[in-house]
């Protein structure tokens, strides 16, 4: 017997979009979240593209702190490029963003549960039929016919069914963000530095939040993070930049840049958004992609479940459509991330330069893109091999 | 073995996230190291963008 078709383990964007997706197509399903509330702490820049939110949802306004019109870069010597965004983009509050979408899977029929930390799984015949966690404390356990990993960052769930999910160090960025008031910056441009002074390996943001606020954090880049410490160098910076800011929020956080796992089924279990390293590696932008994995998982559980195979082979469908929907793209956008890990200051000084001499309205992603490949033809070589896939 | 300072966690994951053979328990606001399980192999303590860890091999203490 079981008492679920499907039990969503986490309730950020990937888990509350796989737990609306089952719910919406059928599926008895809940959602298990260890923290005592969704969509808090917020360990995000919330940056989103409004095209990528509108592949799911339908922008609310009460999300939105900011609307990005505008974007710009700095060089580690102090070369500014800035160019209109082609996208519309956001800012989201992502406090109400997480529990908007969480309880739009609820409207659909889908049971959360919050304060439910899973620490187990039930495994019979090599096949997971259900979680054990603590409710407050008390120990429980659920059975269903398919898990569905979204814990995030830390994908400990995966690991309990032996999928190997531990992250190398070069592909995570260790991160830390604040969010200040007081501060006085346009309101529709996001800000980014990049080079070792800022980000060793990573990148450093100012992201308008609206009313004089911002989320100002950085990311450095795991197999630098010995020498290098996020939550320092972000508190240098903003002494030197914004000595006026006051700390609202501050938050740590590890931004998996990974490829996303070879593996992301196993028998009776399947794992999605951070958890299955599904963040744009180039970007760091997570929100979209984990929604987008959630959604697809989502889909083919309920698929599995109408069949009666909830085996790994009865959840081909899930790697397959998300390598069709992205993931193949993503592939490329990790080998990219790879080699801009390796650009030097000086290279990184070189390519602003040349791009700060085209005139603003015809800098186009194609034309920075030249000048970047001339100044480091292993990315020109990188970016080809990637899309043709070789 | 490794240390876990007091009252400075933010339980943000990002050390579980590297740890090779799951020796970092973390909840709401609870993180503790298993032991047994360790392996001593330090990477945890570079991660952690708020020097929560350390080793009594006295090492990664640099932001005490
Ligand atoms: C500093 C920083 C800045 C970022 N900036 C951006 C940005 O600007 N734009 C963007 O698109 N992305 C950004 N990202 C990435 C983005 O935050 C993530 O990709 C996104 O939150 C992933 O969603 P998710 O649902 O997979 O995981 P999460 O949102 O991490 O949700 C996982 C949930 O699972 C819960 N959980 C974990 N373990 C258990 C357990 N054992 N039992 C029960 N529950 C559990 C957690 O408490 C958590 O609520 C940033 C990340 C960081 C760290
Ligand atoms: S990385 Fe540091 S702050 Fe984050 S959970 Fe681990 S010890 Fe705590
Ligand atoms: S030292 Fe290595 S094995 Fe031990 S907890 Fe840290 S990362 Fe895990």
């Amino acid at each position: 017997m079981t008492d679920y078709d499907v039990i969503v383990v986490g309730g950020g964007p990937a888990g509350s979009m796989a737990a609306y997706s089952a719910a919406s197509k059928g599926a008895k399903t809940i959602m298990l979240e260890k923290d005592r509330d969704i969509g808090y702490p917020v360990r995000c820049g919330e940056a989103v593209s409004d095209t990528g939110l509108r592949q799911f949802v339908e922008p609310k306004p009460e999300w939105i702190a900011a609307t990005i019109k505008k974007i710009r870069m700095r060089s580690p010597d102090n070369t500014i490029i800035d160019f209109k965004s082609l996208m519309a983009g956001y800012v989201l509050h992502r406090r109400i963003f997480d529990y908007a979408l969480a309880n739009r899977a609820s409207q659909v029929g889908a049971e959360i549960q919050t304060r439910a930390y899973v620490d187990g799984l039930i495994v019979e015949d090599d096949i997971v039929k259900g979680v054990k966690y603590q409710y407050m404390g008390e120990k429980r356990t659920l059975k269903a016919k398919i898990v569905i990993a979204a814990d995030g960052v830390e994908s400990r769930i995966g690991r309990m069914a032996g999928i190997r999910t531990a992250i190398k160090l070069h592909d995570i960025e260790s991160g830390y963000q604040v969010t200040v008031g007081n501060i006085d910056i346009d309101q529709e441009m996001i800000d980014f530095y990049v080079g070792k002074n800022w980000a060793p390996g990573g990148y450093l943001w100012v992201f308008p939040k609206g009313d004089r606020m911002a989320n100002i954090g950085l990311g450095v880049v795991g197999s630098k993070a010995k020498d290098y410490n996020s939550h320092d160098l972000l508190h240098k910076f903003l002494k030197e930049h914004y000595p006026q800011a006051a700390m609202l929020t501050s938050v740590c956080g590890g931004v998996p840049v990974a490829h996303t796992l070879k593996q992301i089924t196993g028998n009776g279990i399947m794992l999605t958004g951070d958890a299955a390293r599904m963040v744009n590696p180039v970007s760091g932008g997570g929100i979209v992609s984990g929604m987008h994995g959630g959604k697809i998982a989502g889909e083919v559980a309920m698929e599995a479940i109408a069949v009666g195979d909830v085996s790994s082979k009865g959840l081909a469908e899930y790697p397959k459509r998300w390598r069709k929907a992205g993931g193949k793209n993503h592939e490329a956008l990790h080998r990219i991330s790879t080699s801009i890990k390796d650009i030097t200051d000086d290279e990184l000084n070189r390519i602003a330069l040349r791009v700060s001499k085209i005139p603003r309205e015809e800098r186009s992603v194609l034309k920075i893109f030249t000048v970047v490949a001339k100044e480091k033809p292993k990315i020109l070589l990188d970016v080809t091999r990637a899309f043709v896939g070789a | 073995m490794i240390l876990v300072k007091d009252n400075r966690c933010d339980f943000c994951g990002t050390c579980v996230a590297v740890c090779p053979v799951d020796a970092i328990e973390l909840r709401e606001a609870d993180i503790s190291i298993i032991h047994d399980t360790c392996i001593d192999c330090d990477i945890c303590i570079w991660i952690c963008p708020i020097d929560v860890l350390s080793s009594d091999k006295g090492q990664g203490t640099s932001n005490d």
